[in-house]
């Protein structure tokens, strides 16, 4: 399927199919991040949900320094 | 000295840092140690997922030992200042905002109308919120008619370092204000951040006075103490100022031939 990543389009091959998957895939398990799709935060008990949408906006967050 | 208290919080420390364009991680984090900060800002952004190549010190810092204080730079109006308020809190790290909605690009102002508007659904959400705002006196008491458990009125443009401007403005503010009143943005030096202090605020919030300074470490430690001294010398109460000379020394018992 293919995907809105954080404002790119991007393919998802097939065995991705929940937040989990994507968070493996892009070896972001153990970091601080923040996922939202179709501009709905998905919480952490839904990563395991297979919720990923040919077409959805995903955006994966995190905290950068700031002022 | 006095605590700071913001909401339910107590803090020892009256400087809060921001933790952007710090030159190495070792920098940042001997800087952030020195000051003995113990809120720290930073900001919400896409995860560079597609070129991990590039360093994020904030990930490196031990997270767990400070309260942390996400701002919403970026938007340009409420609702987007209430997504990225909303994500931070999501993280599960904080529950503090520093609303920061940008109405001219080149200054770098604040937008008073969206800032008001996002302060209050960000109240509505049960944030804790701190807005950035400009030194307007009125626009700062409606902002704590509305709720916000603290005020961050700018001493001048973000990172121009031009220091208190309108000292003036910051004392109408201060003097009105039953919340915190933090100066946030414009320090340059540590002469700017004690002068704020002395003026009463009850904290100073800055970033690139330090960061960018030639020896952070060394500045981060020059803005801790301006601080201590600034506050130290309102608590104190400074001596009315005369235009002539009043000796310090007895005028009696004179020694004349």
């Amino acid at each position: 399927m293919i995907i809105q990543l954080n404002g790119k389009r991007h393919e998802l091959p097939q065995n991705i199919a929940t937040v989990a998957d994507l968070l493996e895939a892009f070896e972001l398990k153990n970091r601080i991040v923040i996922v939202e799709i179709n501009k709905e935060i998905i919480p952490k008990e839904q990563y395991l949900l297979p919720c990923l949408k040919d077409g959805d906006a995903v955006e994966l967050i995190h905290f950068v320094g700031g002022g | 000295m006095n605590m700071l208290k913001i909401a339910d919080r107590t803090f020892q420390s009256r400087l809060l840092l921001g933790t952007g364009k710090y030159p190495s991680f070792e920098i940042q984090k001997e800087a952030v140690e020195v000051s003995e900060s113990e809120i720290l800002t930073f900001a919400v952004r896409r995860m560079n997922i597609f070129e991990q190549s590039q360093p994020n010190f904030l990930e490196k810092l031990d997270l767990s030992r400070y309260t942390l204080l996400p701002n919403t730079a970026g938007a340009k109006t409420a609702e987007e200042a209430v997504r990225i308020a909303k994500l931070a809190k999501s993280s599960g790290l904080c529950d503090m905002i520093k609303v920061e909605v940008i109405g001219c690009d080149k200054s770098l102002l604040p937008d008073p109308v969206e800032t008001l508007k996002a302060s209050e659904l960000l109240l509505e959400e049960g944030f804790i919120v701190l807005p950035y705002t400009s030194d307007d006196v009125v626009l700062a008491k409606r902002l704590e008619q509305l709720g916000v458990h603290g005020i961050m009125p700018g001493a001048s443009p973000i990172g121009s370092g031009k220091g208190i401007l309108n000292p003036l403005n910051l004392q109408f503010i201060i003097e009105q204000s039953s919340v915190p009143v933090i100066i946030d943005a414009g320090i340059g030096s540590p002469k700017d951040a004690a002068y704020a202090m002395e003026l009463g605020a009850d904290g100073v919030l800055l970033n690139t006075a330090v960061s960018n300074a030639n020896d952070p470490v060394k500045m981060a430690l020059a803005m801790k103490l301006a601080i201590e001294a600034g506050r130290f010398g309102y608590e104190a109460g400074r001596i009315i100022e005369k235009n002539y000379g009043v000796a310090s020394s007895p005028m009696t018992g004179m020694i004349t031939s």
